[in-house]
């Protein structure tokens, strides 16, 4: 059989693979490639080593990117798995109206992240302008906390679903048992429940952390890194390293940003598969 | 169930309904000013109900539809994700037939190379798949797709071969005995058993290529086409008098299809959405 489907191969495989050499494969290569070396376009390229990533740890946009980000990724992370967790334990009770809150939560998830950031922006800027405020354009803090905010509202409904699910996998006997035993309901919920949901917990903390690393048009529509770059996320840095910055040597240095981007990338989803594989042995 | 507990529930409803109801305040914020007339929309009135003198039914609606390029760019984001969509769909399950069904060196090294793509960040490739997609002329709205099938493989291939190993080898054998060649197998007898994978895969890729704003961008030839996401950027990005009215009526547009596809699938979109999380 596997003999027959062999001869097969154009068909089945020759497609999705050419597209994915065009789409994928060359350009991944030709762009490590290009991190080391100085080019306006790709045909252009002259060899400098390891320059382009000298100057793009020099650069202080890209190491103070580096820290917005990652301080948006923490506090997004901590904020919308806690609330998305409650909200899961709130779902679970049997309460009335449980799918309507459901239907309501996950659907700005649905919404672009353009369409999303506009509209937040419109919201933002309303509600500073009535508290006589500056506006997000105006004040790094406030474009911080919008991001934050907007996150949060897109983030938590899909999260809740991962967690409704794993709550719903608890044994209803393991409940009973501990109350039985005399355990309160919170030190049950510590005791049992969050330990049987570990699993849900690891992929939504990995889900939220990655998702925040690579935030890219919530940042462009809402806030657009203004002002003055302050608050201005990894990609966006990279972007713009890209796009609108005079000189020739900018693009080699963006795609070197790139490369410490993705590496960056990398790292946390092998410390995602080490952890998920760890949980799984323990179970 | 205790009484306590039933009046507890009771509470939690009530609060729940409160804040269901502030989640869908800022779209709920977006329509109510899309309703009003042009001086009437400024962020200190943004926050009032439309009333007698601000009240300007459809007329934003209807500038939207009719101005602008609206409805050229609709029709650009559909069919770029209707087209991107059912080629992801035929193509990726095809190969991940193959490379589930032949084991080789070869084939191992696709399937690990799909997942590898997955990890990637889009700023990695963004600047030579441009060049890329410039020099094969891949950069109108009838051919986006190739790249879309490219840099879209990685999910629905590892999506589509995970369901694979557990469909039983025999059936095909079967059919194979009975003399199927290899593409009437898998039109006869795996693709009508992929159906509910095709929907998750489907809806993820879909939802996906709606609301992708940096690709399209990028690769598209902006001064002839621009899709739903690129639209609504570029109506922030330019300078001078910006049209609220139209503007707000335009993000509406861009929601109702979302909104009422989801309301009427949400079952498919919740299992599809969470299936590509739980396995990634």
């Amino acid at each position: 059989m596997e003999k027959a489907i062999k001869k097969y191969w154009p068909i089945f495989v020759l497609p999705t693979l050419t597209a994915f050499i065009i789409g994928f494969i060359v350009p991944f290569a030709e762009g490590l490639y290009l991190s080391f070396c100085k080019f306006t376009t790709v045909n252009k390229a002259t060899w400098v080593g390891l320059g382009n990533y000298v100057r793009a740890f020099a650069d202080n946009t890209f190491k103070y990117s580096f820290w917005f980000t990652a301080a948006f990724a923490v506090v997004a992370t901590i904020l919308i798995n806690i609330l998305a967790f409650a909200v899961a334990l709130l779902l679970t009770r049997k309460l009335k109206g449980s799918h309507f809150f459901r239907t309501v939560f996950f659907m700005p998830n649905l919404i672009g992240g353009i369409v999303l950031g506009y509209i937040w922006q419109i919201l933002l800027n309303s509600l500073l302008s009535l508290l006589g405020r500056p506006l997000l354009a105006l004040d790094a803090a406030a474009g911080y906390w919008g991001l934050i905010i907007l996150m949060c509202w897109q983030q938590i409904g899909y999260m809740m679903i991962i967690y409704i699910a794993g709550l719903q996998s608890v044994p209803d006997e393991l409940l009973e048992a501990a109350t039985v035993d005399g355990a309160s309901p919170w030190k049950a919920l510590w005791k049992v429940r969050i330990p049987m949901v570990m699993p849900s917990i690891t992929i939504c903390l990995f889900l939220t952390v990655t998702n925040s690393f690579k935030l890219f048009d919530q940042n462009l529509a809402l806030t657009g890194g203004e002002p003055a770059h302050s608050s201005e996320m990894l990609a966006l840095n990279i972007y713009n390293t890209f796009y609108s910055r005079a000189g020739a040597q900018w693009k080699g240095i963006g795609q070197a940003k790139a490369v410490i981007f993705f590496l960056l990338v990398v790292i946390i989803s092998l410390l995602q598969l080490r952890a998920t594989r760890s949980k799984e042995v323990q179970q | 169930m205790t009484k306590r507990s039933i009046r507890a529930n009771r509470i939690w409803s009530v609060v729940l309904t409160i804040v269901s109801l502030a989640y869908m305040y800022p779209v709920f914020m977006i329509l109510m000013n899309s309703l009003k007339i042009e001086t009437a929309i400024t962020t200190n009135s943004a926050f009032k109900l439309p009333n007698s003198d601000t009240f300007a039914g459809v007329d934003n609606f209807v500038n939207a539809i009719s101005s602008k390029g609206f409805l050229q760019s609709f029709g650009y984001s559909a069919f770029i994700t209707v087209s991107s969509v059912l080629l992801i769909l035929l193509c990726t399950s095809m190969l991940a037939w193959y490379i589930t069904r032949v084991k080789n060196f070869f084939t191992k090294s696709i399937y690990y190379l799909c997942i590898f793509s997955m990890v990637v960040p889009f700023q990695m490739v963004m600047f030579t798949l441009v060049s890329t997609a410039d020099s094969l002329g891949l950069t109108n709205p009838w051919n986006i797709c190739v790249i879309y099938l490219g840099f879209g493989a990685g999910l629905a291939v590892f999506m589509f071969a995970g369901f694979m190993k557990s469909v039983p080898l025999e059936i095909e054998e079967a059919a194979m005995i009975d003399g199927c060649n290899p593409l009437q197998t898998y039109f006869k007898i795996i693709f009508p058993m992929l159906r509910p994978t095709m929907i998750s895969v489907g809806i993820l890729e879909a939802m996906w290529v709606w609301n992708d704003f940096l690709l399209p961008y990028l690769v598209l030839d902006r001064t002839k086409y621009m899709t739903i996401p690129m639209l609504i950027q570029y109506f922030r990005g330019s300078y001078g008098r910006v049209e609220m009215g139209p503007m707000m009526a335009s993000i509406m547009l861009t929601i109702f299809p979302i909104v009422i596809v989801y309301l009427f699938s949400q079952k498919y979109i919740i299992k599809g959405v969470t299936a590509g999380a739980v396995k990634g």
